[in-house]
């Protein structure tokens, strides 16, 4: 890639190796001293481990009926229990695992096959680029939910991998939109034509030349689609679309809203459930920020220190270098 | 080129009055805790209409001087330190680095104007040159569009190209027209510094010599000053009255272009000399520089070119030798090298009179 001037003087070739091994390895922590991407990776963290031991760590079956109807939190029941006195928090615990499974699993097939249609038909053009943009186009307008209710409502048995698929394959048009557009912009840099110019297989130029430009893209839109694909399957459950008796935050909120927990003022039943939801989708945005930063090496020097660099009074800009007096005697 | 550049050009300018005055100016890039040091207190001073040539190796800071000074270096860059003073018709001073965003914008153009590395690419390709020529100057004063496209003719005129191209789309125009409609754009509020970052650096020879002449003779006739950088030292013998050599930061030898090219005080100045067949006299042999320019995130204390420098000494690597007098306290020359402190006896390569 072409390298500009100013950022060449700080890669000059160095005959003395000194603090690089150093460097390197603070480079590949810098994601992780990013507060934001630190957060949101620790709560995306908190769930997958849910998601791993819930079921076995939960204080009690979901599903087993106590005395304690619709009981608020209390020491037994820490976040209550509903109309049947089932705990809410067990349900949480072992709902999470449905919730993960479906989100990641939609999100990385929809990813696939963002990836595979967006950038081959950036990369290839002419008719194969025209077909895959109107297969497309046609997914772009299909509204997504309806044809999701649809679906699932027609499999009889649908369980939560099968959701999953339905969420991707409906899901997945938005990114191969995005990454068609840049890959047709990718195509005609330099660094391409002349990968192209030296023979290089259309496979090798894709996966070392083109892919590694869109990551940021492609992480975005992985994020994106996991957000997505919660609450739609939140969704599905909460209409009651999906079997009712698989826990996950949805059938939770569907038995809420069945038995008018609202009504009846009991906020323990629906209220860590909608907290659930919106915590995860927190994470997945504010990991999002963290990889755009991650990817783009210019950011990185950047953006990281926001704190750091407010104190020294620092605003990067283009076109107004910042200026900084300090420690004028101590450089020389 | 060949002689006739310099044949006609004018004498040095009789009255020297600064017009920008680079101060210590210290540049960082990155700002973390461990920054590279791209530029160390580098002063500079460029007259009125004088031609002063920024010369160097890749990477040794000469467009990060000329975009600090402007304030237009990209992030990570930092001005660490020092001052850039510009002197206005009128004697008024102020320092571009502490202007504000608002002044800074009115300013540029105006009173410095820049021709970039590859400016030829800065044209949209999407309007006529004529508008994005009349664009520049609305910006700046307050005329009618008619008026602005007279003067973008008048200024296309100047530059050597036919008013009619006007309502030419930028991929209608060679590389060397386009690159003539940028020094036509930076030229078109008067600026009293132009400065052009290896503004012929993409052009043929045919047309590297079109634009020297070019500028030479704009000028002479509008006055202003010019800072040109370039790594192509025989151009800049031609065409510059005024020579700063850089390396690894640093400015390192300062002087009258014809004084450098004969009489080069600093080793790195004479190295660079003889990495380039000399245009009239005797053959001589090229040599070039052994080794390669230091890191700048890791600089060594003393004399950044002493591992490459056929006169290193003890005394090099104790401190950084700074710009001063040389050892034949000859006027208007300044050069930073140890073998000047009057300690030692200069080389004979060093010491022609």
């Amino acid at each position: 890639m072409a390298t500009t001037t100013t950022t060449a003087v700080t890669t000059t070739p160095t005959p003395d190796g000194a603090g690089t091994p150093a460097i390197r390895r603070r480079q590949r922590l810098l994601f992780l001293r990013n507060a934001k991407a630190m957060t949101g990776l620790v709560i995306i963290g908190v769930f997958a481990v849910l998601a791993v031991i819930g079921p076995w760590i939960a204080p009690m079956d979901p599903d087993a009926l106590s005395s304690d109807v619709l009981s608020p939190p209390s020491a037994a029941h820490w976040l209550g229990t509903d109309h049947l006195g089932k705990d809410i928090l067990s349900q949480i615990m072992v709902g999470t695992r449905g919730v993960m499974i479906v989100g990641f699993t939609a999100g990385i097939l929809a990813t696939v096959i963002g990836v595979l249609v967006g950038v081959t038909a950036g990369y290839i053009g002419g008719a194969g680029d025209e077909a895959l943009s109107a297969l497309s186009n046609v997914f772009l307008v299909i509204p997504q939910l309806p044809l999701i209710i649809v679906i699932a409502g027609q499999l009889p048995s649908a369980g939560g991998l099968t959701v999953a698929a339905v969420i991707a394959v409906t899901g997945w048009a938005w990114g191969a939109r995005v990454l068609r557009a840049q890959t047709l912009s990718l195509r005609r840099r330099d660094f391409v034509e002349a990968a192209r110019a030296n023979g290089e297989r259309t496979w090798r130029i894709l996966t070392a030349e083109i892919l590694p430009n869109l990551t940021a893209i492609i992480a975005a839109g992985f994020v994106g689609t996991v957000t997505f694909a919660v609450i739609s399957q939140i969704t599905l459950a909460f209409i009651g679309v999906t079997s009712v008796s698989d826990w996950n935050w949805g059938t939770i909120l569907f038995w809420a809203q069945q038995n008018q927990a609202l009504a009846r003022g009991a906020w323990w039943w629906f209220a860590p459930a909608g907290l659930c939801i919106a915590l995860l989708g927190m994470g997945l945005t504010l990991v999002n920020f963290g990889i755009d930063e991650f990817v783009n090496p210019r950011l990185r020097s950047t953006g990281l220190h926001a704190r750091e660099l407010r104190r020294r009074g620092i605003r990067p800009r283009i076109g107004f270098t910042p200026v900084v007096h300090e420690a004028e005697e101590g450089r020389r | 080129m060949t002689a006739t550049v310099s044949d006609r050009r004018p004498p040095a300018v009789p009255e020297r009055t600064p017009v920008l005055e680079i101060e210590n100016l210290s540049v960082d890039y990155g700002y973390d805790d461990d920054p590279a040091h791209v530029l160390r207190g580098v002063s500079l001073t460029l007259h009125r209409g004088e031609v002063l040539g920024l010369a160097g190796e890749s990477g040794c800071g000469k467009s990060t001087l000329a975009y600090a000074a402007t304030r237009l270096l990209p992030p990570p860059g930092l001005v660490t330190g020092g001052r850039v003073m510009f002197t206005d018709r009128d004697g008024s001073r102020s320092d571009v680095l502490a202007l504000s965003d608002a002044e800074l914008r009115a300013a540029r153009w105006q009173d410095v104007a820049i021709v970039f590395q590859g400016a030829m690419n800065s044209l949209n390709p999407v309007f006529r040159v004529g508008r994005q020529i009349a664009d520049g100057i609305r910006a700046h004063r307050s005329v009618g569009r008619r008026e602005a496209l007279d003067r973008a003719a008048e200024l296309l005129e100047m530059v050597g190209i036919s008013p009619d191209r006007l309502r030419d789309y930028p991929h209608q125009l060679s590389g060397g027209m386009r690159q003539r409609v940028m020094i036509a754009m930076a030229l078109a509020l008067e600026p009293q510094v132009l400065l052009m970052d290896e503004p012929t650096t993409a052009l043929d020879v045919v047309m590297q010599r079109q634009i020297v002449e070019q500028i030479a003779e704009l000028r002479e006739r509008l006055g202003f000053a010019v800072v040109f950088i370039t790594h192509d030292v025989s151009l800049l013998i031609e065409m510059a009255d005024r020579i700063a050599i850089m390396y690894a930061g640093e400015i390192v030898e300062d002087a009258p272009a014809r004084e450098i090219y004969q009489r080069p005080r600093h080793p790195y100045s004479s190295a660079l000399l003889h990495s380039f067949p000399p245009l009239r006299g005797a053959r001589r042999e090229l040599s070039g520089i052994p080794g390669a320019p230091p890191n700048m995130a890791h600089l060594p204390t003393g004399c950044p070119f002493v591992p490459r420098c056929p006169h290193a000494a003890d005394a090099c690597r104790a401190g950084r030798p700074t710009l001063g007098p040389t050892a034949f306290a000859e006027a208007g020359r300044s050069v930073a090298c140890t073998l000047h402190d009057g300690a030692r006896e200069v080389p004979q390569e060093l010491a022609q009179r």
